[in-house]
């Protein structure tokens, strides 16, 4: 088969595509994005932007116990809002494979936080695999399908940023894309689903019988990761060895080419006999990995020493030079340091709002009015940087409103006049509408305004339930802003939909609505100048 | 021929919206059909805002890290002339650098600053200036200024012509392939 050039993402969408997968859901987030908008071009497979991770993660269990191979697709936070069904689904476990592919993002090249979700493996007892090139993600993701089936388990995919937007070579298994025995899982209607409450069902006697079911399966996955052909021993210079998995391997490789090394393709759960036998063959053992101590702790704790967060750090990426410097400097060899040319300062060049941005116009008003303007996840949230500076909080999804709500609280009668919220559309869909109605339902009386490009701007403009299409672009229903006031209790004059180019209206509309003793709903409408230009592309 | 055994490293850098990501896809996959092992790495979201755009790309007998090592760069290409600076944790003296004259004002910043080019000079002694108004003239549209710059570059890194023209064919948009020889081709003898 040919040779191409893949990114992770697309090599993810092709390991799904020859493991014969049938539906993918998920909902956008940087670097995973990509993963489902590929998946779409492949024939046969049914994709769904859900509104947000933690229906997807549902549609996922529910498809995969009907009989279809399901691919969920998220960034590492999104995981924290589909943790609800991912540790309870650990127990139901799977009845055709459900692979949850989830994208980590060391350094924070575009997300809120950086927190390592192989923590999330461990806690909620799933094995998951880590890649560390495009072709091993393609050969892992069909690898993944096939251990959830026969450990009858979610299995979790993780990438990092590094692994989902670099690209490099890929083989494709064009053989598994058309073998006979996948035409015939493909054209295989998934049996639907049947009844087994033991299973499905989780009230605490059938649960208490389950979690003992998922120790066993957790048990039996440690004894055979260490067959695992994914879980690879190099023995060479044995001075010392290298424990390490995913991009930090091809640190590790560039920086030593001739280290010994244990790579682990299954990172969770570790294969101990392997680890065992490695550590008796070299020196002194390093661990390489980006954020926690994930490794290391577990390795210690069998009673290992072993060199890692001591001397590496915590926060950011790695690259070939941190683990170059940083190992050679512990191994008593510091590399000689040579002088380079060192630029003069230059002016920092952010990401900022498009000209002619919708957004633009509201923060300038926020601006002028002084107000406290609790924010949310988006393009707008870049408001928060001159000339606007017009964001006092930012902190995850949906949060906007909610952290309005106790200011409001707390803040009393001047807290509502001086507060509003600001949420963009796909926002407001994936959980701010939740806060809406916890609003209405404990009488709050603030400003929410949603800021509705009509796409989801931030992670490349993907439809969302308020812009009136779906992930295939086909039409679809687009949610009404004033009956959904209407719908919790919200008057006429409590919804007020107004135009972005329009500064004088929405400036009117917030004054307005500030000072009226009532919960409001402030839309302001325009389109995104890059859908707007990607449109007219297309057409 | 560029010797098989040797990584040649490539970094790319400019300003989001200036077609760094097309520029670098068709290096990469001129470096593949040429017979070589190549990786490419660059990170979207944030950045292309307006913000700093970088593309490391990286092709030999076999590649580990997609990302170069520090001041390994055999060439480093810059549509933007600050932003050449921004990179120099991977260049050397030994680097060639292609820098297009090209200014663009980050937001928020009032004045470019100046004395840059003697700056890059000091950065690497192999430094070609390219007056990007002069090769819009050449090339007679600003649409194909990102592959006359592949042309460029093609100069220091001897991938033979037939996987440069497979790499464009498959990269441009239909109907545009001739334009776009016609500017690698101009960038490759300017
Ligand atoms: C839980 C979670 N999922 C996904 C993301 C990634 N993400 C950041 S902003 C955003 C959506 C932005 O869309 P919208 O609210 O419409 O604002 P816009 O960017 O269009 O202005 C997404 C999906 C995230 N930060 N957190």
């Amino acid at each position: 088969m040919k040779k191409i050039l893949l990114s992770g993402n697309e090599a993810v969408a092709r390991g799904a595509f020859e493991a014969g997968v049938a539906v993918g859901a998920g909902y956008p987030g940087t670097p995973s994005t990509e993963i489902l908008e590929n998946l779409t071009k492949y024939p046969g497979i049914y994709t769904e932007w859900s509104v947000n991770e933690k229906i997807a993660y549902e549609v996922g269990i529910g498809a995969c116990l009907a009989g279809a191979r399901t691919l969920v697709t998220m960034k590492h936070v999104g995981l924290n809002v589909a943790a609800d069904p991912l540790f309870t689904s650990s127990y139901i476990g799977v009845k055709a494979g459900l692979v949850i592919v989830n994208a980590d993002d060391p350094d924070m090249h575009s997300s809120q936080n950086e927190q390592d979700n192989r923590n999330y493996a461990r806690s909620a007892k799933v094995p998951m695999l880590e890649p560390a090139d495009s072709d091993e993600t393609r050969r892992f993701t069909v690898r993944a399908f096939e251990l959830s089936e026969k450990y009858d388990t979610p299995v979790i995919l993780r990438t990092t940023t590094r692994i989902s937007h670099s690209m490099s070579v890929v083989t494709p298994d064009s053989e598994a894309a058309q073998s006979p025995s996948l035409e015939k899982v493909r054209a295989l209607k998934p049996e639907g689903f049947s009844r087994d409450i033991k299973k499905y069902v989780m009230i605490p006697a059938f649960a208490r019988e389950r979690h003992k079911v998922v120790e066993k399966r957790m048990e039996k996955l440690t004894a055979d990761a260490d067959s695992f052909d994914i879980n690879i021993i190099e023995i060479n210079d044995t001075r010392f060895g290298i424990i390490t998995s995913g991009i930090n391997y091809m640190y590790v490789k560039e920086a030593f080419p001739d280290a010994s090394v244990l790579k682990l393709g299954m990172i969770w759960p570790l294969p101990w006999k392997k680890i065992d036998e490695f550590s008796k063959k070299v020196g002194r053992i390093f661990i390489v990995e980006e954020l926690d101590a994930f490794f290391e702790i577990e390795i210690k704790a069998r009673g290992y020493t072993v060199t890692g967060k001591d001397i590496f750090p915590v926060t950011g990426e790695f690259s070939p030079d941190v683990v170059r410097e940083t190992i050679s400097a512990a191994m008593g060899e510091p590399l000689e340091t040579k002088e380079y040319y060192a630029s003069p300062k230059l002016p920092p060049r952010p990401p900022a709002l498009c000209p002619g941005c919708p957004h633009r116009t509201v923060f300038k008003i926020l601006n002028e009015m002084g107000l406290t303007v609790t924010g949310d996840i988006g393009c707008y949230t870049l408001g928060v940087l001159p000339p606007w500076s017009a964001m006092d909080t930012c902190v995850e999804m949906g949060g906007s409103i909610g952290l309005a709500q106790g200011i409001e609280i707390a803040g009393g009668e001047t807290a509502i006049k001086k507060t509003v919220a600001v949420i963009g559309d796909s926002t407001f869909a994936h959980s701010g509408i939740s806060n809406l109605v916890n609003a209405a339902y404990n009488g709050r009386k603030g400003l929410y305004i949603v800021l509705d490009n009509n796409t989801t701007a931030m992670t490349g403009m993907q439809p969302n339930p308020f812009s009136g299409e779906r992930i295939t672009l086909e039409a679809s229903v687009a949610v009404d802003y004033e009956l959904l006031g209407r719908a919790v209790g919200m008057k006429k004059d409590q919804v007020k939909i107004v135009d972005a180019y329009k500064p004088k209206d929405i400036e009117d509309a917030i004054r307005e609505m500030l000072d009226k003793d009532s919960l409001s709903l402030l839309v302001i409408k325009g389109p995104c100048v890059i859908w707007k230009r990607k449109r007219k592309k297309k057409e | 021929m560029t010797d098989k055994n040797k990584t040649t490293n490539i970094l790319m850098v400019g300003v989001g919206g200036q077609g760094i990501i097309l520029a670098s896809d068709i290096v990469s996959a001129a470096a593949l059909h040429a017979g070589f092992d190549a990786k490419k790495s660059e990170i979207h979201g944030m950045s292309q805002r307006g913000g700093s755009v970088f593309s490391h790309i990286r092709f030999g007998k076999h590649i580990y890290s997609p990302v170069i090592p520090n001041h390994q760069a055999d060439i480093l290409l810059s549509l933007e002339l600050m932003e050449t600076l921004r990179w120099v944790q991977y260049a050397g003296p030994d680097t060639q650098c292609i820098v297009s004259q090209e200014m663009i004002l980050p937001a928020m910043v009032e004045e470019y600053p100046t004395g840059l080019e003697d700056e890059i000079k000091k950065l690497s002694q192999k430094t070609v200036f390219v007056d990007p108004k002069e090769l819009i003239k050449k090339i007679g549209d600003k649409k194909y200024i990102n592959v006359a710059f592949c042309g460029m570059l093609a100069k220091y890194i001897d991938l033979p012509e037939a996987s440069w023209k497979q790499s464009i064919e498959e990269h441009v948009p239909r109907g545009t392939f001739e334009a776009n020889w016609t500017a690698f081709g101009i960038g490759k003898t300017d």
